[in-house]
């Protein structure tokens, strides 16, 4: 009569997770274009026909041909080779800064969340300040302040994606330290650190997921915004937004120059977007 | 005997209704299902959790169309007003939305996710009457009016612009029930409708459906897991079981003559208050048509396993930086009680009385504002080093809900060991056998350890939790509800491997409790709540057989009996609500007096005569 059970097929929420995003085809095809430029990033010296920064005065704004697929811009730079070298900039600003503002950002949630009082209104109250500037200008102040360059851009980043993952993470935690397995966790005298870790974490960690994949999109923008600006990468580092900036004053007389690099900023951006919201369907439905 | 056979409102054959799964095979949750309603009969249906009754229910409304689900045989036949047979397991959707309403309206459990929060009472139910009568909109909120006075409905004109929150579970169902009365239709389907009630609304809203289905001659369908319930409202009984009919037949048939072993076994768990009346000690439910002997584990001398002292829990209401702490919810107030070793203390009440806040306060879930609890003779009303670790080991809870209470991503072995690794008791493999071991105990193959909380049954998880709760060897445990989300036959179940358990280990059990019958079997002494204090504490025997308290009696007789012949005979309801406990910060409540009545038998004594 309790034989309620539907089968005996034990699933740990990691296999149901993967059982049902395998079934989002978009998503797993953006995960699959992320994977490609990952590798392609990170196998840059050998994927790479050319070295990314040695002009060739020879072979100035040169024609998308066999040799340069994607053209070459005003010093004689293969385009293609700094496409997928950019792709190392602009990915490693990309997961640094979602890494480290995510820590920061489940650190100070968690902390809010669950202890409440004072703590979670001074926490609160700096993500509202953070909040409350445009998420590039905050970027463009931090590094007029830090002086450009690519690492500032990464802290930069890092900051302004600190208070949505605090935010996040402070709902869930706020909503799971009632729940009732949290509570009957602490009648048995778990300690408030291991009550965090071992059962609230686990129960926001989805949200941190797809916020994570979501802001790592959108900070490689920013990023790209930065550089554009001339306030990230400086030359002659292959820079995704750097070369749009560099090829705007060749726009009517070499388009290649901003495609490309335009191309691989809305692929990236676009693929980690899908794959978040596909990460979110697969995550939101209940485990039961 | 007629001569001309009297056409039925509803004639479902061979129904079969499937739900369509995300692993692609579907789930067949009602199986050639056989149903008859007569015009102003009153069916009904019976079973477990899983057994099918609500997808019948929602199959004959079409609403499982919306739920996922889909009518793969069979016909639903009924006769609408003008007298045509209608089959509703083909009728279009659009065709069914015209029939929903007045000539088939359902009430469902939840009164309170039913309604539409951000509407008033009386917009909702013109709402339904504009849509179906063609009346404006005065003339519809005057109708309204009307039916919140039929459902007996108190100054029905001033509730009309209330909004749901503000008014009382009971009067919620109320407002549903009126709702659905307000377009006269000719059947009523009623999902569980006294299921999240308290019993004495429970009592209160089963009357007034009865005297509502005899005035507007309408038939219902009443689909209930709760026997009691059965017996004071049905005419004739389905029961059903995984998807099937296991039997049918008019009530007293079914109560006095049960054919089929299913029945029976459902009728044998189900506890029947007065049945221990002649002893004074606990006695577990039958097992196997057996009786078990009484039992007596209470063991004298030495001090109370707990002992709480004037333990007062308030609740302050809006408090922050800006707003002012306006009014105070007195959960607990002055409530001094004793547990000693291998007693089990049953505390019963109405929800909201403070029976809750007083074993969370014990365990400090919530922050008692003063009083004394100790703990085998020691304090532990400061938790501070020892103390903590003491009250740790040695109190463990159960909650009401196991589902919830085991975190899902976690697998029950690992939450069994959590008290184990928590308090230091042992370490590596140890720690595994002892699991396995804790779950032999309960009932449970030790392989279930590695298995997730949504893989096991209602029944199993608790017994999980009940492992939890035993895996630091506590001396005593809080049950808060521990059986009440349970199926009958389960709780019986769950109800003996606590007995069980007491009699081996010499547990002492704080049985926190709604139902008095439940109580009735495990319980050495009662206390009874009503808001925040004691009313009356005493032997078990003494109190419910004896009651001294108004609020006791009224509790004990609005239990339904599982037995039919007993209905009609009123057993002196009243219709009066419980008050709130919440309060202005200026007026505080006035804690009546414990006075003793008979050995070891106190009750409140308050200055005011007349209401309690």
């Amino acid at each position: 009569m309790s034989a309620t059970v539907a089968d005996n097929r034990i699933s740990s929420p990691v296999a149901e997770f993967w059982r049902r995003f395998r079934r989002k085809r978009v998503a797993l095809v953006a995960g699959f274009i992320i994977l490609l430029i990952a590798l392609a990033a990170i196998a840059a010296p050998l994927v790479a026909p050319y070295d990314p920064s040695a002009p060739d005065y020879d072979n100035v704004l040169a024609d998308p041909s066999a040799l340069h697929p994607f053209g070459t811009d005003a010093y004689g730079r293969d385009i293609l080779s700094r496409v997928i070298w950019g792709g190392r900039i602009s990915l490693s600003v990309g997961v640094i800064s979602v890494l480290v503002g995510g820590a920061v950002g489940i650190v100070l949630g968690l902390v809010s969340g669950f202890f409440g009082g004072w703590v979670d209104s001074l926490i609160m109250r700096f993500c509202d300040v953070l909040f409350a500037f445009p998420g590039l200008l905050l970027a463009i102040g931090v590094v007029a302040v830090l002086g450009p360059g690519i690492s500032n851009v990464i802290w930069a980043t890092s900051v302004f994606s600190v208070p949505a993952f605090a935010r996040l993470v402070r709902g869930d935690a706020l909503a799971l330290k009632r729940a009732v397995y949290v509570q009957a966790a602490r009648s048995i005298g778990v300690r408030p650190v291991t009550l965090m870790l071992r059962h609230i974490l686990p129960g926001a960690l989805p949200g941190v997921i797809v916020n994570g994949s979501l802001r790592l999109g959108n900070n490689i923008l920013t990023a790209a915004s930065l550089s554009f600006l001339g306030l990230g990468a400086q030359p002659p580092s292959p820079e995704w937004g750097a070369m749009l900036a560099d090829g705007r004053s060749y726009l009517g007389v070499a388009d290649w120059l901003t495609l490309w690099p335009g191309v691989a900023i809305f692929v990236t951006v676009l693929a980690f977007n899908l794959l978040g919201d596909g990460l979110r369907d697969a995550l939101s439905q209940k485990l039961r | 005997m007629q001569a001309e056979p009297v056409l039925p409102l509803l004639d479902i054959a061979g129904l079969s209704v499937a739900f369509a799964n995300d692993r692609g095979d579907d789930f067949t949750a009602v199986r050639g299902l056989d149903l008859v309603v007569a015009e102003g009969e009153t069916l009904a249906v019976v079973g477990e959790s899983g057994s099918g009754k609500s997808v019948t229910a929602m199959a004959v409304t079409r609403l499982i169309d919306n739920a996922g689900g889909r009518i793969t045989g069979g016909t639903i036949r009924f006769r609408d007003r003008s007298g045509a047979v209608r089959d509703l397991a083909r009728e279009p959707a659009a065709d069914m939305r015209r029939l929903r309403g007045p000539e088939i309206a359902m009430v469902f459990q939840e009164p309170m996710t039913s309604l539409n929060p951000v509407l008033t009472v009386g917009d909702q139910i013109a709402e339904a009457i504009e849509l179906h009568q063609r009346l404006s909109h005065q003339a519809a909120r005057e109708e309204a009016r009307r039916m919140l006075e039929r459902v007996r409905i108190p100054e029905a004109a001033r509730q009309l612009d209330r909004y749901p929150f503000q008014l009382s579970g009971g009067m919620r169902q109320r407002v549903m029930i009126a709702m659905a009365l307000s377009c006269r239709p000719r059947m009523l389907i009623a999902d569980e409708p006294t299921t999240a009630l308290d019993v004495t609304v429970q009592a209160q809203v089963l009357r007034l459906m009865r005297e509502l289905q005899r005035e507007f001659g309408m038939a219902m369908i009443f689909i209930t897991h709760d026997m009691g319930v059965v017996a004071e409202i049905a005419d004739r009984v389905l029961v059903m079981r995984a998807g099937e009919k296991v039997e049918e037949g008019d009530v007293f048939a079914i109560f006095e003559r049960p054919a089929a072993p299913y029945t029976r076994a459902l009728l044998a768990a189900v506890p029947a208050l007065g049945s221990l009346a002649h002893e004074s000690l606990p006695r577990a439910f039958p097992e196997n048509g057996r009786d078990l002997p009484p039992q007596d584990t209470v063991r004298e001398g030495g001090p109370p396993v707990l002992e709480v002292q004037d333990l007062t829990t308030r609740f302050d209401v809006a408090s922050g930086w800006f707003t002012r702490n306006k009014a105070r919810i007195h959960a607990v107030e002055h409530v001094s009680l004793e547990v000693r070793p291998g007693e089990t203390l049953g505390l019963v009440g109405e929800s909201g009385c403070g029976k809750s806040s007083t074993g969370r306060s014990v365990i400090r879930l919530e922050q008692p504002q003063a009083g004394a609890i100790r703990f085998e003779g020691s304090d532990v009303s400061v938790l501070r080093g020892d103390a903590e670790a003491r009250l740790r080991r040695g109190v463990q809870y159960v909650f009401q809900d196991p589902f919830a209470s085991l975190d899902p991503r976690l697998t029950v072995g690992f939450s069994i060991a959590e008290p184990i690794t928590t308090n230091r008791l042992l370490s590596g493999p140890a720690v595994e056998a002892r699991v396995g071991e804790l779950l032999r105990q309960v009932g449970l193959p030790p392989e279930h350890g590695r298995r997730y909380p949504h893989e096991l049954s209602g029944g199993q998880r608790q017994r999980v939790c009940i492992a939890r709760a035993l895996a630091s060897e506590p001396r005593l445990i809080i049950a808060d509800e521990a059986v009440a989300a349970l199926d009958v036959s389960i709780r019986a179940q769950v109800v003996n491997l606590l007995m069980a358990l007491q009699r081996e280990r010499g547990l002492a059990f704080l049985f926190i409790s709604h139902d008095m019958a439940v109580v009735e079997r495990i319980a050495h002494r009662v206390a009874v709540m009503y808001l925040g204090q004691i009313v009356e504490i005493g032997p078990r025997q003494a109190v419910m057989i004896d009651p001294q308290h108004a609020y006791t009696r009224r509790l004990l007789a609005a239990v339904p009996v599982p037995d039919p012949r007993q209905r009609g005979h009123e057993r002196g309801l009243d219709d009066s609500e419980v008050p709130s406990p919440l309060r202005r910060l200026d007026d505080p409540p006035q804690v009546a007096p414990l006075v003793q009545v008979g050995p070891d038998h106190y009750v409140a004594r308050h200055h005011v005569g007349g209401l309690y």
